[in-house]
Protein backbone atom coordinates (compact mmCIF):
# COMPACT_ATOMS: atom_id res chain seq x y z
CA UNK A 1 0.00 0.00 0.00
CA UNK A 2 2.74 2.42 0.85
CA UNK A 3 4.46 1.60 -2.45
CA UNK A 4 1.66 2.81 -4.71
CA UNK A 5 0.98 6.35 -5.82
CA UNK A 6 -2.78 5.82 -5.73
CA UNK A 7 -2.87 5.42 -1.95
CA UNK A 8 -1.22 8.79 -1.41
CA UNK A 9 -3.42 10.50 -4.00
CA UNK A 10 -6.61 9.10 -2.47
CA UNK A 11 -5.40 10.18 0.97
CA UNK A 12 -4.79 13.69 -0.34
CA UNK A 13 -8.20 13.73 -2.00
CA UNK A 14 -9.92 12.81 1.25
CA UNK A 15 -7.91 15.45 3.11
CA UNK A 16 -8.93 18.04 0.51
CA UNK A 17 -12.59 17.03 0.85
CA UNK A 18 -12.41 17.36 4.64
CA UNK A 19 -10.89 20.82 4.24
CA UNK A 20 -13.53 21.90 1.74
CA UNK A 21 -16.26 20.71 4.10
CA UNK A 22 -14.76 22.77 6.90
CA UNK A 23 -14.50 25.81 4.66
CA UNK A 24 -18.12 25.56 3.57
CA UNK A 25 -19.64 24.61 6.92
CA UNK A 26 -17.84 26.41 9.72
CA UNK A 27 -19.12 29.73 11.03
CA UNK A 28 -15.88 30.97 12.51
CA UNK A 29 -13.59 32.86 10.13
CA UNK A 30 -10.45 31.40 11.72
CA UNK A 31 -11.83 27.87 11.38
CA UNK A 32 -12.33 28.60 7.69
CA UNK A 33 -8.69 29.67 7.43
CA UNK A 34 -7.63 26.44 9.16
CA UNK A 35 -9.65 24.51 6.58
CA UNK A 36 -7.86 26.39 3.79
CA UNK A 37 -4.56 25.32 5.33
CA UNK A 38 -5.74 21.70 5.28
CA UNK A 39 -6.59 21.99 1.59
CA UNK A 40 -3.21 23.54 0.81
CA UNK A 41 -1.54 20.67 2.66
CA UNK A 42 -3.49 18.17 0.59
CA UNK A 43 -2.24 19.80 -2.61
CA UNK A 44 1.31 19.76 -1.28
CA UNK A 45 0.95 16.06 -0.48
CA UNK A 46 -0.08 15.41 -4.09
CA UNK A 47 2.96 17.31 -5.38
CA UNK A 48 5.40 15.44 -3.14
CA UNK A 49 3.76 12.09 -3.92
CA UNK A 50 4.19 12.66 -7.66
CA UNK A 51 7.78 13.58 -7.02
CA UNK A 52 8.34 10.33 -5.16
CA UNK A 53 6.83 8.08 -7.80
CA UNK A 54 7.48 9.74 -11.19
CA UNK A 55 11.22 9.87 -11.96
CA UNK A 56 11.06 12.95 -14.23
CA UNK A 57 9.45 15.00 -11.48
CA UNK A 58 11.59 13.80 -8.61
CA UNK A 59 13.57 16.87 -7.58
CA UNK A 60 11.30 19.49 -9.16
CA UNK A 61 8.39 18.38 -7.01
CA UNK A 62 10.22 19.15 -3.78
CA UNK A 63 11.16 22.61 -5.06
CA UNK A 64 7.56 23.32 -6.05
CA UNK A 65 6.32 22.04 -2.68
CA UNK A 66 8.65 24.46 -0.89
CA UNK A 67 7.33 27.32 -3.06
CA UNK A 68 3.75 26.34 -2.20
CA UNK A 69 4.65 26.44 1.48
CA UNK A 70 6.03 29.96 1.15
CA UNK A 71 2.91 31.13 -0.65
CA UNK A 72 0.76 29.45 2.01
CA UNK A 73 2.63 31.34 4.71
CA UNK A 74 1.99 34.62 2.90
CA UNK A 75 -1.67 33.71 2.49
CA UNK A 76 -2.04 32.89 6.19
CA UNK A 77 -0.46 36.19 7.19
CA UNK A 78 -2.71 38.34 5.04
CA UNK A 79 -5.82 36.26 5.73
CA UNK A 80 -5.43 36.48 9.49
CA UNK A 81 -4.71 40.20 9.26
CA UNK A 82 -7.95 40.66 7.31
CA UNK A 83 -9.87 38.63 9.90
CA UNK A 84 -8.46 40.78 12.70
CA UNK A 85 -9.29 44.00 10.83
CA UNK A 86 -12.88 42.84 10.35
CA UNK A 87 -13.05 41.73 13.98
CA UNK A 88 -12.01 45.17 15.11
CA UNK A 89 -14.96 46.71 13.25
CA UNK A 90 -17.68 44.12 13.80
CA UNK A 91 -16.67 42.59 17.17
CA UNK A 92 -17.45 39.04 16.06
CA UNK A 93 -15.46 36.32 14.31
CA UNK A 94 -18.56 34.63 12.88
CA UNK A 95 -18.84 35.06 9.13
CA UNK A 96 -22.63 34.84 8.95
CA UNK A 97 -22.86 38.04 10.97
CA UNK A 98 -20.85 39.96 8.38
CA UNK A 99 -23.91 41.21 6.50
CA UNK A 100 -23.04 44.85 5.83
CA UNK A 101 -23.26 44.39 2.05
CA UNK A 102 -26.66 42.74 2.23
CA UNK A 103 -28.57 45.57 3.84
CA UNK B 1 18.21 -9.19 17.36
CA UNK B 2 17.25 -8.23 13.84
CA UNK B 3 13.86 -6.78 13.08
CA UNK B 4 11.96 -9.04 10.67
CA UNK B 5 11.10 -7.71 7.22
CA UNK B 6 7.38 -7.95 7.75
CA UNK B 7 5.15 -7.62 10.75
CA UNK B 8 5.06 -10.99 12.57
CA UNK B 9 1.86 -13.01 12.19
CA UNK B 10 0.35 -10.56 9.71
CA UNK B 11 2.71 -10.62 6.75
CA UNK B 12 2.41 -6.94 5.89
CA UNK B 13 5.40 -4.68 5.64
CA UNK B 14 6.38 -2.14 8.27
CA UNK B 15 6.04 0.66 5.72
CA UNK B 16 2.38 -0.20 5.22
CA UNK B 17 1.77 -0.17 8.96
CA UNK B 18 3.50 3.20 9.23
CA UNK B 19 1.51 4.58 6.32
CA UNK B 20 -1.81 3.45 7.76
CA UNK B 21 -0.98 4.87 11.19
CA UNK B 22 0.14 8.23 9.80
CA UNK B 23 -2.81 8.45 7.43
CA UNK B 24 -5.17 7.63 10.29
CA UNK B 25 -3.67 10.35 12.48
CA UNK B 26 -3.80 12.79 9.58
CA UNK B 27 -7.42 12.18 8.61
CA UNK B 28 -8.62 11.82 12.21
CA UNK B 29 -7.11 15.09 13.33
CA UNK B 30 -8.30 16.80 10.13
CA UNK B 31 -11.83 15.70 10.96
CA UNK B 32 -11.36 17.03 14.48
CA UNK B 33 -10.23 20.37 13.02
CA UNK B 34 -13.47 20.79 11.11
CA UNK B 35 -15.85 19.41 13.75
CA UNK B 36 -14.64 20.40 17.21
CA UNK B 37 -16.52 23.11 19.06
CA UNK B 38 -13.64 24.75 20.91
CA UNK B 39 -11.46 26.56 18.39
CA UNK B 40 -8.30 26.21 20.47
CA UNK B 41 -8.71 22.43 20.28
CA UNK B 42 -9.20 22.81 16.53
CA UNK B 43 -5.81 24.51 16.42
CA UNK B 44 -4.14 21.76 18.44
CA UNK B 45 -5.65 19.10 16.17
CA UNK B 46 -4.35 21.06 13.19
CA UNK B 47 -0.84 20.87 14.64
CA UNK B 48 -1.25 17.08 14.94
CA UNK B 49 -2.38 16.89 11.32
CA UNK B 50 0.64 18.90 10.17
CA UNK B 51 2.97 16.65 12.15
CA UNK B 52 1.48 13.48 10.66
CA UNK B 53 1.83 14.99 7.21
CA UNK B 54 5.50 15.71 7.90
CA UNK B 55 5.89 12.01 8.72
CA UNK B 56 4.28 11.11 5.40
CA UNK B 57 6.73 13.41 3.61
CA UNK B 58 9.58 11.52 5.25
CA UNK B 59 8.03 8.26 4.04
CA UNK B 60 7.87 9.75 0.54
CA UNK B 61 11.61 10.38 0.59
CA UNK B 62 11.48 14.17 0.84
CA UNK B 63 13.19 14.96 4.15
CA UNK B 64 13.79 18.63 3.39
CA UNK B 65 10.10 19.17 2.64
CA UNK B 66 9.27 17.42 5.91
CA UNK B 67 11.63 19.72 7.81
CA UNK B 68 10.13 22.75 6.11
CA UNK B 69 6.66 21.45 6.97
CA UNK B 70 7.57 21.32 10.65
CA UNK B 71 9.27 24.72 10.57
CA UNK B 72 6.76 26.62 8.47
CA UNK B 73 3.46 25.02 9.37
CA UNK B 74 3.89 23.92 12.98
CA UNK B 75 6.39 26.60 13.86
CA UNK B 76 4.93 29.60 12.08
CA UNK B 77 1.44 29.17 10.67
CA UNK B 78 -0.02 27.25 13.61
CA UNK B 79 1.38 29.74 16.10
CA UNK B 80 0.05 32.61 13.98
CA UNK B 81 -3.41 31.06 13.89
CA UNK B 82 -3.38 30.43 17.64
CA UNK B 83 -2.42 34.05 18.23
CA UNK B 84 -5.28 35.17 16.01
CA UNK B 85 -7.61 32.92 18.01
CA UNK B 86 -6.39 34.55 21.20
CA UNK B 87 -7.02 38.04 19.80
CA UNK B 88 -10.39 37.55 18.16
CA UNK B 89 -12.40 35.05 20.17
CA UNK B 90 -14.83 36.16 22.84
CA UNK B 91 -13.95 35.42 26.43
CA UNK B 92 -17.15 33.54 27.17
CA UNK B 93 -18.04 30.08 25.92
CA UNK B 94 -17.39 29.06 22.31
CA UNK B 95 -20.05 29.82 19.75
CA UNK B 96 -23.19 27.86 20.34
CA UNK B 97 -23.64 26.90 16.73
CA UNK B 98 -20.45 25.61 15.19
CA UNK B 99 -21.80 25.06 11.70
CA UNK B 100 -23.69 27.20 9.26
CA UNK B 101 -27.11 26.18 8.02
CA UNK B 102 -25.63 24.73 4.85
CA UNK B 103 -23.52 22.20 6.77
CA UNK B 104 -25.40 19.14 5.52
CA UNK B 105 -25.20 20.08 1.81
CA UNK B 106 -21.55 20.92 2.41
CA UNK B 107 -20.97 17.45 3.89
CA UNK B 108 -22.69 15.82 0.92
CA UNK B 109 -20.61 17.90 -1.50
CA UNK B 110 -17.40 16.97 0.32
CA UNK B 111 -18.21 13.25 0.23
CA UNK B 112 -19.06 13.47 -3.47
CA UNK B 113 -15.80 15.32 -4.10
CA UNK B 114 -13.78 12.67 -2.26
CA UNK B 115 -15.49 9.84 -4.17
CA UNK B 116 -14.95 11.52 -7.54
CA UNK B 117 -11.28 12.17 -6.77
CA UNK B 118 -10.75 8.59 -5.58
CA UNK B 119 -12.45 7.11 -8.66
CA UNK B 120 -10.52 9.27 -11.08
CA UNK B 121 -7.24 8.55 -9.29
CA UNK B 122 -7.77 4.80 -9.39
CA UNK B 123 -8.88 4.74 -13.03
CA UNK B 124 -5.97 6.79 -14.37
CA UNK B 125 -2.54 5.53 -15.34
CA UNK B 126 -0.09 8.03 -13.93
CA UNK B 127 3.07 6.51 -15.36
CA UNK B 128 4.39 5.94 -11.87
CA UNK B 129 7.18 3.60 -10.96
CA UNK B 130 6.42 0.99 -8.35
CA UNK B 131 9.14 1.94 -5.88
CA UNK B 132 9.52 5.16 -4.04
CA UNK B 133 12.34 7.49 -5.02
CA UNK B 134 14.17 9.66 -2.54
CA UNK B 135 15.09 13.27 -3.16
CA UNK B 136 18.71 14.16 -2.54
CA UNK B 137 18.95 17.50 -0.77
CA UNK B 138 22.03 18.66 -2.67
CA UNK B 139 20.29 18.01 -5.99
CA UNK B 140 17.33 19.96 -4.69
CA UNK B 141 19.56 22.89 -3.75
CA UNK B 142 21.22 22.88 -7.19
CA UNK B 143 17.87 22.90 -8.93
CA UNK B 144 16.45 25.57 -6.63
CA UNK B 145 19.37 27.95 -7.12
CA UNK B 146 19.83 27.36 -10.86
CA UNK B 147 16.62 26.69 -12.75
CA UNK B 148 14.22 27.99 -10.13
CA UNK B 149 16.21 31.06 -9.12
CA UNK B 150 13.65 33.49 -10.55
CA UNK B 151 10.65 31.95 -8.72
CA UNK B 152 12.79 31.85 -5.58
CA UNK B 153 13.46 35.58 -5.77
CA UNK B 154 9.82 36.31 -6.59
CA UNK B 155 8.77 34.34 -3.51
CA UNK B 156 11.02 36.52 -1.38
CA UNK B 157 9.36 39.64 -2.80
CA UNK B 158 5.95 38.04 -2.19
CA UNK B 159 6.82 37.36 1.44
CA UNK B 160 7.98 40.95 1.89
CA UNK B 161 4.71 42.19 0.40
CA UNK B 162 2.75 39.86 2.68
CA UNK B 163 4.60 41.13 5.75
CA UNK B 164 3.95 44.76 4.84
CA UNK B 165 0.34 44.04 3.96
CA UNK B 166 -0.23 42.11 7.18
CA UNK B 167 1.20 44.91 9.31
CA UNK B 168 -0.84 47.50 7.41
CA UNK B 169 -4.10 45.57 7.72
CA UNK B 170 -3.70 44.55 11.35
CA UNK B 171 -2.44 47.81 12.78
CA UNK B 172 -4.76 49.85 14.87
CA UNK B 173 -6.02 53.02 13.23
CA UNK B 174 -6.04 55.54 16.04
CA UNK B 175 -6.84 58.68 14.11
CA UNK B 176 -10.25 57.46 12.94
CA UNK B 177 -11.23 56.44 16.44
Amino acid sequence: MSQSLDAYLVLAGILFAVGSFGFLARRNAISMLMSIELMLNAVNLVIVAFGAFVPELNVDASVIALMVMAVAAAEATVGLAIVMAIYRNRRTPLVDEYDAMRQ
Amino acid sequence: MAIPDTVPLLGISWNDVLFVVLAGILLGSALLVVTLRDIIRCGIAMVAAFGALAGIYVMLGAPLVAAAQVLVYIGAIAVLILFAVMLTQAKNAPARLVFQTQAIPAAIAAVVLAVIVALSVVSTDWGAVSTRLTTATDALARLLFNEYILPFEIVSVLLLAAVIGGVFLAKREDRDA
